[in-house]
């Protein structure tokens, strides 16, 4: 070809060509770059031998150590179900209220209780269980419902308000105002009494009177709250739907009725009972008492208790 | 005079069947897009009417000079500038859903802002509207160049340059109305599409007519990468396309392709249009302009020819390494890795050609901003297309899958490579193309360069730890065999990462600032007054022979 020359700066010669002055040196190719070509393309070829990879009529290549994606993770589901079967069958044979006598069980159950909680229950409670506005914190020791390992095993399996759950949690606060059984100047007269129980208001001879009237019956008459229909303690800083003013004679107003789903269909037994023990972990967990019957009454002596705990100066 | 008239009754047809379909449109956004086409036709035609010479017409519209000795570069200009506009729409974009990742509350609250919205915006600015306008407007002045040959139909070519800026628009306004096809890299919806298809098939006749009409014996490299990239990019597009409207009249539409035939046809897509738009293309670039910088021959003819063909033929199988671990067959997913391994020699090629045709001019990098960009530019190239293949190998890719280091991957390649291959070609032609002595500022460049390294070093790094954090947070197991982390645990986590990504784009978008002003200056003509950036010291009194000097 015409026009080669030997470049000055590299001694190797061109090619000949020129393109708008841009010549083309004749360098052979780095051999480095040809033996690492080479060996990615050894490489390829000894992978397709091995592992999947020809399509074929019907199905692809097996390759020689029959390894598939899903048989990979069928073998390691395998090993690790193994591996849990014996604390499953155990925690399975145990009933809930027994689990706190048997440390390494309570344990294995918390463990698993923690990620199945990661899972189903963050959407609503977050995932530091420390729950938002209409969203109760599982941290603390206000429980609505009870906060021993049964109650909370019960919750779990039947939900609160769930339609067509007869064994539900069930209970519904009237809409005071929005029903028009209080007129507004009552509603902020209860309001002004209820708030006076933790001294954000002073107390007056009419609310107290409406709320013994209207109220008491559900959140006693000390107003802490009843858990036979998970009535919230009013005589606490805690607040599910805020503490302010405008807040809590608005829940006077309209009450808020929150649901929770029922896992007991939709999660297998023992998912819940760790989801239970897990919860149960997390500080505010009531000891099991062996009573006579899950009833009504069982609960109520436990309520003076939290209330006392939480009780406001 | 007849051309005038037939022409204005084409624009005229154009605009009633615009202006009909938005009458006839099922959907809001539909009807907005037609509005957008009838607004273009309204424009041609305006332009059409303006004067009845169509001679004039010619010369002062399209601008096509009249003297067959000079190249047609006007359309080049505008490129250059649409390149300019569009990077820094799309890196602004892109700081602001950076900045969203990190502070939710910027999502506004609004669709229109929302960033499933933004995320198609930024990337489709920078990757169609940046690239894009860069690789037709650099092949236009390469292929002039290389071809010593005027642009073949230079009506055409003025149709594809206005024509992809149209779909651009179409392309950025669809996002913000909720138009898409919900495919990545290909969101355009069909009547778009169909646009863009035309556009491109017109492309394609520029190119090949001004390679055909050429007066060089030979076709130079940059022009090969040029061509697999139009045609690669074309046959990519009609594929992943091949969409069903649900009515001509609105703007909703069904692809063919279902389930995992429909994902492995969409990651042949993806993954090729990085191959052939980011990389092909973006090599012809490389291939023209770093020798003419750097005035050197290109290294090595030989491997030229051999990395063409490797990597042209090897990248096009690579795709299904996006599918590792899905419901797609597991010898698809080995070929796609081990295409994926070979792969890297074949990418490293280019980086080998563009890096050793310094030799003989390394001393440049010190003294040249615009060579630096590219060595770096070249650096980045190598970085990505190494960490790619090793990304596709399954087990690293377990990790890597899903997490923000594909993203930090994705953007050392974009910014380093392509970003800062298209700055030092900005750099390069518009000097050139407004006929200026040189930049208004090469210390410009220099701060430009270093903004954006350093810019492009907090993203990649910050994404790197970001993603190998989620990697090992997501796969987290404890010793009773359950999985430790929630997943709202995992983002908090890397919130950190995301501040810091996000500074390194404000970074990258300061130094593109820095190049817009400088390009605005060069083409008003003026010269910053400022020292060389090299400048030798020269103490003429001290050039003198030593005397002895008699004692007193």
């Amino acid at each position: 070809m015409a026009n080669k020359r030997i470049d000055e700066a590299t001694g190797v010669e061109t090619v000949g060509h020129s393109w708008d002055g841009i010549e083309e040196l004749n360098n052979p190719l780095p051999r480095w770059w040809l033996w690492t070509l080479y060996a990615s393309i050894v490489f390829a070829i000894g992978y397709v031998i091995v592992y999947p990879a020809i399509p074929l009529a019907n199905k692809g290549t097996e390759g020689l150590w029959g390894w598939t994606s899903r048989g990979q993770l069928a073998d390691e589901m395998k090993a690790e179900d193994q591996r849990r079967a014996g604390t499953l069958a155990a925690l399975a044979a145990t009933p809930i209220e027994q689990l706190a006598s048997k440390p390494d069980l309570m344990r294995a159950a918390i463990e698993g209780g923690r990620a199945a909680f990661r899972v189903n229950c963050v959407q609503c409670h977050g995932s530091g269980a420390a729950g938002s506005v209409g969203y109760p914190n599982l941290r603390d020791d206000d429980w609505l419902w009870g906060g021993n390992i049964k109650d909370i095993e019960t919750t779990l399996i039947n939900g609160i308000r769930q339609p067509g759950n007869d064994a539900t949690r069930q209970s519904l606060m009237p809409n005071f105002g929005k029903d028009g059984i209080l007129p507004p100047a009552d509603i902020a007269a209860v309001t002004d009494h209820v708030l006076s129980l933790t001294g954000k208001s002073t107390a007056n001879a009419k609310g107290s009177e409406l709320f013994a009237a209207n109220c008491a019956v559900c959140h006693g008459a000390d107003a802490k709250g009843g858990r036979q229909v998970g009535a919230p303690n009013l005589a606490d800083a805690i607040w599910l739907y805020g503490g302010k003013r405008e807040q809590v004679s608005g829940s006077i107003h309209q009450a808020h009725a929150g649901v929770m789903p029922a896992w007991g269909g939709k999660l297998d037994p023992v998912t819940i009972k760790m989801l239970a023990a897990y919860v149960h972990s997390l500080g505010g967990g009531e000891d099991f008492v062996a009573a006579p019957a899950a009833t009504p009454a069982a609960a109520a002596p436990a309520t003076p208790a939290t209330g006392e705990t939480n009780a406001q100066p | 005079m007849e051309s005038v008239v037939s022409r204005s009754g084409w624009w005229l047809a154009a605009l009633f069947a615009s202006i009909f379909a938005m009458a006839a449109a099922v959907d809001w956004g539909f009807a907005v897009h037609m509005g957008i086409f009838a607004l273009a036709a309204l424009i041609g035609l305006v332009v059409s009417l303006r004067t009845t010479d169509f001679q004039a017409a010619a010369r002062g519209l399209l601008k096509v000079p009249q003297d067959e000795g000079r190249y047609d570069d006007d359309l080049i200009r505008y490129g250059m500038i649409a390149t300019v506009f569009w990077g820094m729409a799309g890196f602004l974009v892109g700081l602001i859903i950076a900045l969203q990742l990190g502070f939710p509350a910027l999502n506004l609250g609004l669709e229109w802002t929302s960033f499933g919205r933004l995320r198609p915006l930024h990337t489709s600015a920078v990757i169609f509207a940046f690239g894009g306008s860069a690789l037709i407007s650099t092949s236009f002045y390469v292929v002039q160049r290389t071809c010593r040959a005027r642009l073949a139909f230079p009506g055409l070519a003025r149709f594809v340059f206005w024509g992809y800026q149209l779909f651009i628009v179409l392309a950025a306004t669809g996002y913000l109305m909720g138009i898409t096809q919900g495919k990545e890299y290909a969101e355009p919806e069909w009547y778009v599409d169909l646009w863009l298809t035309i556009v491109w098939v017109a492309y394609l006749a520029v190119f090949v007519g001004t390679i055909v009409k050429r007066t060089e014996p030979h076709i130079y490299v940059a022009n090969w990468f040029y061509l697999s990239f139009i045609l690669t990019v074309a046959m990519l597009h009609l594929v992943n396309n091949a969409n069903v409207p649900v009515s001509l009249f609105g703007s909703k539409s069904y692809p063919l392709w279902s389930g995992v035939q429909g994902a492995l046809v969409q990651w042949w897509y993806g993954h090729n249009a990085v191959g052939f738009f980011l990389t092909a293309g973006f090599l012809a670039m490389m291939y023209y302009f770093v020798p003419k910088q750097a005035q050197r021959p290109v290294y090595s003819y030989r491997l030229s020819i051999l990395h063409f063909w490797s990597l042209i033929f090897l990248y096009i199988w690579a795709g299904p390494h996006h599918l590792h671990y899905t419901a797609l067959p597991d010898w698809a997913q080995t070929l796609g890795m081990v295409f994926s391994v070979m792969l890297w020699m074949p990418s490293w090629g280019g980086m080998i050609n563009g890096l050793m045709t310094l030799n003989g001019a390394w001393d440049k990098v010190r003294t040249d901003p615009i060579i630096r960009m590219m060595v770096l530019a070249l650096a980045f190239y190598g970085m990505s297309t190494f960490e790619g293949p090793m990304m596709s190998v399954k087990s690293v890719n377990s990790l890597s899958h899903y997490t923000d280091w594909t993203i930090g991957h994705v953007h050392s390649g974009a910014l380093g490579w392509n970003g800062m291959i298209t700055f030092a070609c900005v750099y390069y032609l518009v000097p050139r193309l407004w006929g200026r002595e040189r930049l208004y500022s090469l210390r410009m460049v220099n701060w430009h360069f270093w903004l954006a390294t350093l810019g492009i070093v907090f993203y990649a790094s910050s994404m790197w730890v970001a993603g190998i954090t989620q990697g090992l947070m997501w796969r987290e197991y404890g010793a009773d065999g359950y999985l430790v982390n929630s997943f709202a645990e995992t983002v908090a986590a890397l919130h950190p990462m995301y501040l810091l990504r996000a500074f390194g784009g404000g970074m990258f978008l300061v130094g593109a600032g820095i190049m817009t002003f400088n390009v605005w200056m060069t083409i008003l003509g003026k010269l910053r007054d400022e020292a060389p950036l090299y400048h030798p010291v020269h103490n003429a009194d001290a050039d003198h022979p030593l005397t002895a000097v008699p004692a007193e």
